[in-house]
């Protein structure tokens, strides 16, 4: 193996999912990032998400642009394929991979510059072609890489480290999501992987384009008083709509429940997002709905957290071009190459 | 008045149209017949832009001795288009013929006394014909098809097999277009005589096809097994993505389920179309984008990813002049230099320069085992000459035993055996590691791509002799891409010689009837085509073993010879420039003028020819 892994200490009392493995299976190397910093949180609950959903590790590609976030994929799942890749470009480049090998898991990890900034053109359009894969945001307001500066999702008002007021409108990445026709759409905080974990194997899970906006904040340049990406700001905003369950295929529905109280979501491949109503009028399956809630939220100032959007019957990409079920990269020859007899009757053709 | 010019078999012929007005179909109908007569043709389509109602030329060069570069100079003008009219009568040669719609008189200051003008009630016999406005639009072109199958001696019978085929499929408008045929042709029986220019039938077509090199490389990417295309629409090179697009709908469905072997988006733009390539090849398909200039400049982030990461993808780049409105619908090949060093750091790509369709299917193929072999972005420079105009050529070949070289991939039974994965490891000395897919097993072989920063077992490192390191491997694999390139072609003149010419891309048509011209004229001049980059040593000895070596090329900065300068330490003294940039295809008459009066030869027939 071309990484190093973390010195492997199996503690008797470590569990073991269902492949066998146990959560340091899904481990990468040692993370270089700020101590404290939001995304370090984020890798430990994309260990935790794959290791509860029984997921082969090598069956996942994870793909990031540039920036603290975009270097977060080297310190989880050590024995997957990794591309760091150029600063905004992720997008593409993971569609592209997509279109090579339908069959894995694609695992795309951002940051807000990365993607509300320089990369907010490919964001849209991985969105709008419904590329199968989950696109997970660690949005912390600021260019942490760069020193601080100002990203697009800074709201408008807020103050940076050095007192400087933000006077340009923040992109909200979901409401953009939503627009766009991602087909699960979620936001959550670093600060609270109960919420998170969950969202990560749904997102996960599910067939189309997932997005998942999660708050980190820089502990570094962006978690001071006057910042409305610090974790007393997200804390004390956070308005969640809907707690999640995640219940794989396999597993059966037990617990009884208050009626009304539960929405049941069976997905694609079986899983089942069972999803507790925290808001009474919020419905995460009605589109429209969603984004109208939303605005209203933010309008007053709150951070409107959970499974936001979720459509159990989307189609994705490689619906849309109807290619074979086998992955492009592994077709032979035989299968790729013409016969010389289809060359003679082109050639008829051009005379 | 100017004699008439009488030639069999020889001359030029020039339509002037507007566009949008349904002459593509007649003048396509036109060549079409001429080759069926046996007759070699070269025809260039000049649009100054792709919008209704705006000018365009098509002309066609007929030679019985099968000379299909662009000669120059206009024999027979077909003036349709009012708005072009002092120009287009203005490039007939003395003696030329000038054809034209009668139907309201003009000014005798409007003509030349030293063209013929032959003259043909077009619109009158049309608006006598057909009341439609639809049908006049089209049957108008077909009636000047009639008058010209009379004025050059066309075979009538095989213009009209031609429309037969053309309308095949509807076969109800096949007796309208014969009809309309006759009306020209019996026209211009009874009212005019034939011209001094002639068609008259041979056997020097062959089996040769006509076709253009983006439909060529298209196809050529099918055969060589791209499953992935990613691409943002651009003059001139949009139609090799819908050439690849039209062929993988006939060849590479399923047969079973219908479903697609292939993969094809329009980006947003090119750099997520060049993100996608490099993401599909990253993950082991065979990926590519077209674009031209323009969309290399946006490109050259990720090209330099795909240098430094080792990443397979190909780039057909079809040149045109210029950025932004410049000249996007003119030929040149002036992205030599963009395209050979494009990106930031130290970064060189092989690039493949096809001579025309014929290569363009070949390097088309073939740049998908070079990429996959030499795991990094390949470029085919094709240009708008090549790759929008049909041309005439040898039929497509393809060896049927031939097998697609995947390159250097490990498999999970390599590393379940032991092999000591490095993804960038020189284990076999020539420079070329091996690289894994994702997913390929499941404990072994996988690592973190970056661009630079990290040892031959792809972990980080930003120390400097692992940098160093890493960049002389890098070196090494691209002298190894020069054994592996197409090589150049050597063509030795009559006699020993102390000049010699190098050239390479379309110029090739013109090339070869000027080194026949200077033959002819006793002048010996050895030329070299170079076919692709990396220069290999042949080059360099050629060079050597020349007083004086022309390089012949379609860009005002002489990119081709600065690469070579650059690349092989010559003394620029000894590479005199040839340069041809003004959007239009180089013309023999052009190279041999210039060869001639670089050797000091005092007075070629070259000479005279150039008016
Ligand atoms: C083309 C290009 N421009 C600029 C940079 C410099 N750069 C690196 S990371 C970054 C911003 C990253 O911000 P974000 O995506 O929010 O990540 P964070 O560090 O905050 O997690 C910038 C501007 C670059 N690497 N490439
Ligand atoms: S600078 Fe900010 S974003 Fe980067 S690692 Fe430190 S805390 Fe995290
Ligand atoms: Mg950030």
């Amino acid at each position: 193996m071309t990484y190093i892994a973390k010195p492997q200490f199996h503690h008797p009392s470590l569990k073991h999912n269902a492949l066998g493995f146990t959560r340091r299976d899904y481990e990468g190397k040692v993370s270089t990032l700020c101590a404290g910093c939001g995304h370090d949180s984020i890798s430990a609950a994309i260990v935790q998400a794959c290791f509860e959903i029984d997921l082969e590790p090598h069956r996942l590609a994870k793909l990031s642009g540039i920036g603290c976030s975009s270097k977060t994929p080297d310190y989880f799942l050590g024995a997957s394929h990794g591309f760091n890749t150029v600063h905004g470009r992720m997008p593409s480049v993971l569609t592209g991979a997509n279109l090579a090998n339908r069959s894995l898991i694609y695992l795309g990890v951002s940051g807000d510059g990365d993607s509300a900034s320089i990369g907010l053109g490919q964001f849209a359009h991985a969105m709008r072609r419904g590329v199968n894969m989950t696109y997970i945001v660690e949005n912390n307001g600021v260019y942490g890489l760069t020193k601080g500066q100002f990203s697009a999702t800074a709201d408008k008002g807020s103050k940076s480290k050095k007192g400087v007021v933000n006077s340009d409108s923040g992109i909200d990445m979901v409401g953009l999501a939503l627009q766009l026709g991602a087909t699960f759409v979620a936001r959550s905080f670093s600060g609270d992987k109960d919420q998170l974990v969950p969202l990560i194997k749904a997102a996960l899970t599910h067939k189309g384009a997932a997005f998942i906006d999660v708050l980190s904040p820089c502990i570094a340049f962006n978690n001071h008083k006057g910042s409305t990406k610090s974790f007393d700001w997200v804390r004390e905003h956070n308005e969640a709509v809907n707690r999640l369950d995640v219940l794989m295929a396999r597993m059966a529905v037990t617990a009884s429940y208050e009626p009304g109280s539960l929405t049941e979501v069976t997905q694609h491949d079986g899983s089942v997002l069972l999803l507790r109503k925290v808001a009474e009028d919020y419905d995460p399956t009605d589109h429209a709905g969603a984004i109208s809630y939303l605005q209203h939220a933010h309008a007053a100032g709150e951070i409107v957290t959970g499974l936001l959007y979720v459509d159990p019957e989307a189609e994705e990409l490689h619906d849309a071009l109807g290619t074979v079920k086998q992955p492009l990269n592994a077709l032979s020859d035989e299968e790729l190459v013409p016969p010389v007899a289809a060359l003679a009757k082109i050639n008829a053709g051009l005379r | 008045m100017t004699r008439p010019i009488t030639a069999v078999n020889d001359f030029v012929v020039k339509f002037a149209n507007v566009n949008g007005s349904g002459s593509a179909s007649a003048n396509g109908l036109f060549v079409k017949a001429i080759l069926r007569m046996g007759v070699p043709v070269g025809a260039r389509n000049i649009f100054p832009s792709n919008i209704q109602g705006l000018p365009t030329w098509y002309e066609i060069r007929v030679s019985g001795q099968g000379w299909l570069g662009r000669r120059g100079g206009v024999d027979l003008m077909v003036a349709m288009n009012p708005q072009t009219w002092d120009r287009d009568v203005a490039e007939i040669e003395p003696g030329g013929y000038l054809f034209y719609d009668s139907t309201k008189p003009m000014p005798s200051s409007k003509f030349r006394d030293d063209v013929n003008v032959v003259g043909l009630p077009l619109t009158a016999l049309c608006n006598a014909a057909y009341a439609e406005p639809s049908k006049r639009k089209i049957l108008k072109n077909i009636i000047y098809l009639g008058a010209l199958t009379f004025l050059l001696g066309i075979e009538r019978e095989v213009v009209e097999a031609l429309l037969a085929e053309e309308y095949a499929a509807k076969p109800a408008l096949i007796p309208a277009n014969i009809e309309a045929l006759q009306i020209g042709f019996d026209h211009a029986r009874d009212h005019l005589k034939p011209l001094g220019l002639k068609l008259r039938r041979t056997d020097k077509v062959g089996d040769r096809i006509f076709v253009d090199g983006n439909t060529a490389a298209g196809l050529g990417a099918v055969y060589g097994g791209a499953t992935v295309c990613a691409w943002y629409p651009i003059t001139p090179s949009t139609s090799l993505a819908e050439a690849f697009t039209a062929y993988c709908r006939k060849l590479r469905h399923d047969p079973e389920t219908g479903e697609a072997r292939y993969a094809i988006v329009q980006a947003e733009d090119e750099i997520a179309s060049i993100g996608m390539v490099t993401g599909a090849g990253w993950n082991g398909a065979r990926a590519f984008t077209c674009t031209s200039g323009p969309g290399v400049s946006l490109m050259q982030e990720f090209i330099g990813l795909s240098y430094f990461a080792e990443i397979p993808g190909v780039i057909f780049d079809v040149q045109r002049g210029g950025p932004s409105t410049g000249m996007p619908t003119r030929t040149q090949q002036s992205d030599i230099l963009s395209a050979a060093y494009a990106s930031h750091g130290d970064t060189k790509h092989v690039l493949l320069l096809p001579e025309g369709p014929n290569e363009c299917f070949e390097f088309g193929a073939l740049a998908f085992d070079l990429a996959d072999r030499l795991q990094t972005m390949i470029f085919v420079m094709l240009d708008l000459d090549m790759g929008m105009n049909e041309w005439l050529i040898e039929p497509f070949r393809w060896d049927e035993e031939r097998v697609l070289d995947r390159g250097k991939i490990m498999t999970a039974e390599m590393l379940e055996a032991g092999a000591d994965f490095g993804r960038y490891k020189d284990v076999d000395g020539d420079g070329i590691p091996w690289r894994t897919l994702p997913a390929t097993h499941p404990s072994k072989g996988s690592y973190f791509t970056r661009g630079t920063s990290r040892d031959p077992y792809a972990r980080y490192s930003e120390e400097g002799a692992v940098y160093v390191d890493n960049m002389e491997r890098l070196l090494r694999k691209f002298e190894t891409a020069k054994s592996l390139v197409p090589p150049p072609i050597v063509r030795r003149a009559a006699r020993k010689t102390s000049y010699g010419v190098i050239y390479y891309g379309s110029t090739s048509p013109a090339m070869d009837e000027a080194l026949a011209g200077l033959e002819a004229d006793g002048v010996a001049v050895d030329a070299l085509r170079i076919r692709a980059f990396p220069f290999e040593g042949e080059i360099f000895e050629f060079i050597a073993a020349h007083d004086l070596v022309f390089v012949v090329e379609q860009n005002r900065d002489a990119q081709l010879r600065t690469l070579l300068i650059n690349e092989g330490g010559v003394d620029p003294a000894r590479l005199v420039k040839v340069l041809n940039y003004d959007g239009s295809p180089i013309t023999a008459r052009f190279i041999q003028t210039e060869l001639a009066k670089g050797m000091g030869v005092p007075k070629t027939r070259a000479g005279e020819m150039v008016r």
